[in-house]
């Protein structure tokens, strides 16, 4: 039966509320979306799931006009400063790609949507933030 | 130099396939057990060599710095056929015996696939229905690029430009224009350039957008070339004809970094950083300050790249940057001239010429043959050059009377 997955490990889609989930270094605090062999930070090799938050500014964008093959373009990347902590970078979603609709320092808020479906009907499901 | 170099850790991870672990596994399992075996951390380390063939231009020393500890000291990625496990552990062994380490690490490491001995090319494709399966250190189950964001280099420098324009007010679209107009002008100077043409900031600006602010004409170009430099111990350039003499140019710093950690350097890469401590240490080496300098070829990918590196090679007050190319400090007439070759922009980049091309522009004009585009007077000049992953490494050059 077709079902949803998400597109990378660190979103977590169950339920209504979906958000990002890191590594984090249980000495340092350091997060991760990686799977990790130790800290780069300070060099310690646990880590613990760490849930983000949902919300944030942009602290950096650009719109790409010229894309990988079956890149739709023009997208808008952006780099969000997460409230609480983190980084990620991400496509800003729900608003035009040019330069009048988007500003440095905006708020935006984590919103999904189907990046693309397999043989057998299954939906990858990726993130990307609106303005909010 | 006679003091002897000894082996104080080492480790091997039993050699087999592994279906399970990736390169990183492998090489982080193997870097962790010698450093544990010698009772040391990687943040005692000054000098880090990774020897890889398979993936030898993915910046294989920095992805295991990523895993185990980033501290911003020079990786060398070292590829010597067969050879190539020995060749890294003699870089760290010859930066000992120069003196630049004391301690130092070096890992040797292959993830080979079913290859074989013929070394066969990719599997077939098996007319499977595909189902979507995470894989990879973030559970992917597609491509994500442009799909999470761009990590491709003309985006990826755009987003480094904006993050500048974030944090100092007033940098705009117009003044990364100004850095592409600066370096299309100086290379009509300059017959090594792969273009020698002017634009002016209405065409710069106007150009086919690749990823805002960046237009085609603010993006380096590929091309082909190389670039190849003989160097000499001052005893041996005693001996050497007076002629070689006088137009030896000394190196008065040569130092590489990698990216120290940084929050969030793993979601964009952070040039900014490495590139302030390298700069820093090049100024403390040769005791050369800014305002000395004459000129600086240095690292402009794209033209939101160069604007930054104003800042990071403290070429301007801190947060300057827009307003020093706004009154033309980096032009050839301007305060320190940056870039008068035409810079990667309009000079070209073959990747791994660069790092040389732009020694040979500065040592040129050290010489007093730069013919044209000769900047009057040079006696110090600044070599950048970064490569992402990160490595970023500066020389300064001086001609001094021997």
């Amino acid at each position: 039966m077709a079902e949803q997955v998400p597109m990378v490990d660190y979103l977590a889609i169950d339920g209504d509320h979906p958000h990002l989930v890191a590594n984090a270094c249980v000495k340092c605090g350091a997060t991760y979306f990686d799977r990790r062999n130790a800290c780069a930070s300070c060099g310690a090799r646990s880590f613990e799931r760490r849930d983000l938050a949902d919300t944030g500014v942009v602290r950096a964008f650009t719109i790409v006009y010229r894309a990988a093959p079956g890149v739709p373009a023009p997208f808008a990347s952006a780099v969000i400063d997460l409230d609480g902590g983190g980084k990620v970078k991400a496509n800003l979603i729900d608003v035009e790609p040019t330069p009048d609709h988007l500003r440095l320092g905006m708020p935006v808020k984590l919103a999904t949507f189907v990046a693309g479906t397999d043989d057998l009907g299954n939906e990858a499901v990726a993130f990307g933030f609106r303005p909010s | 130099m006679s003091d002897d170099v000894w082996i104080i850790g080492i480790s091997m991870t039993p050699f087999r396939r592994y279906d399970d672990k990736d390169l990183m596994d492998l090489g982080s399992e193997a870097a962790l057990g010698a450093l544990d075996d010698a009772g040391v951390t990687i943040h005692d380390m000054d000098v880090l060599a990774a020897g890889c063939l398979a993936e030898a231009s993915s910046g294989v020393g920095q992805r295991i710095q990523k895993q185990i500890g980033q501290t911003g000291i020079p990786v060398y990625n070292v590829a010597n056929a067969c050879a190539t496990g020995a060749t890294a552990f003699r870089v760290a062994y010859l930066s000992i015996k120069a003196g630049e380490a004391d301690m130092g690490l070096a890992v040797g490491l292959e993830q080979m696939g079913k290859m074989g001995m013929l070394g066969a090319s990719g599997r077939a494709r098996t007319g499977e229905p595909q189902e979507f399966k995470p894989s990879g250190r973030y559970g992917a189950v597609m491509g994500t690029e442009g799909i999470l964001g761009t990590n491709l280099m003309p985006g990826t420098f755009a987003q480094t430009g904006m993050e500048y324009a974030y944090e100092h007010d007033g940098v705009s679209f117009e003044q990364f224009a100004k850095v592409a107009v600066k370096n299309h002008a100086h290379s009509t100077l300059n017959p090594l350039a792969q273009y020698q043409k002017e634009f002016s900031l209405e065409q710069v600006m106007g150009a086919e957008m690749i990823a805002y602010p960046n237009t085609v004409l603010m993006c380096c170009p590929t091309g082909d070339g190389a670039s190849a430099a003989v160097v000499v111990s001052s005893e041996r350039l005693r001996s050497l004809p007076t002629e070689v003499q006088r137009r030896a140019v000394k190196v008065s710093a040569s130092v590489l970094t990698s990216d120290p950690y940084v929050d969030g350097g793993l979601v964009h890469f952070d040039v900014n950083t490495l590139t302030r401590q390298a700069a820093d240490k090049a100024y403390e080496l040769s005791g050369v300050a800014p305002s000395d300098l004459d000129l600086v070829e240095l690292h402009d990918c794209f033209a939101t790249a160069e604007l930054c590196h104003y800042d990071n090679l403290r070429l301007c007050e801190e947060g300057g940057a827009g307003e020093w190319i706004d009154k033309r400090g980096p032009w050839r007439d301007g305060e320190i001239p940056v870039n008068v070759s035409g810079g990667l922009l309009s000079k070209g980049h073959p990747l791994g010429a660069t790092g040389i091309a732009n020694l040979y522009e500065v040592a040129t004009h050290l010489r007093g043959e730069a013919g044209d585009r000769q900047i009057e007077g040079a006696k110090v000049g600044m070599t950048h050059v970064i490569g992402l992953g990160s490595a970023c490494a500066i020389h300064v050059l001086e001609k001094s009377a021997v």
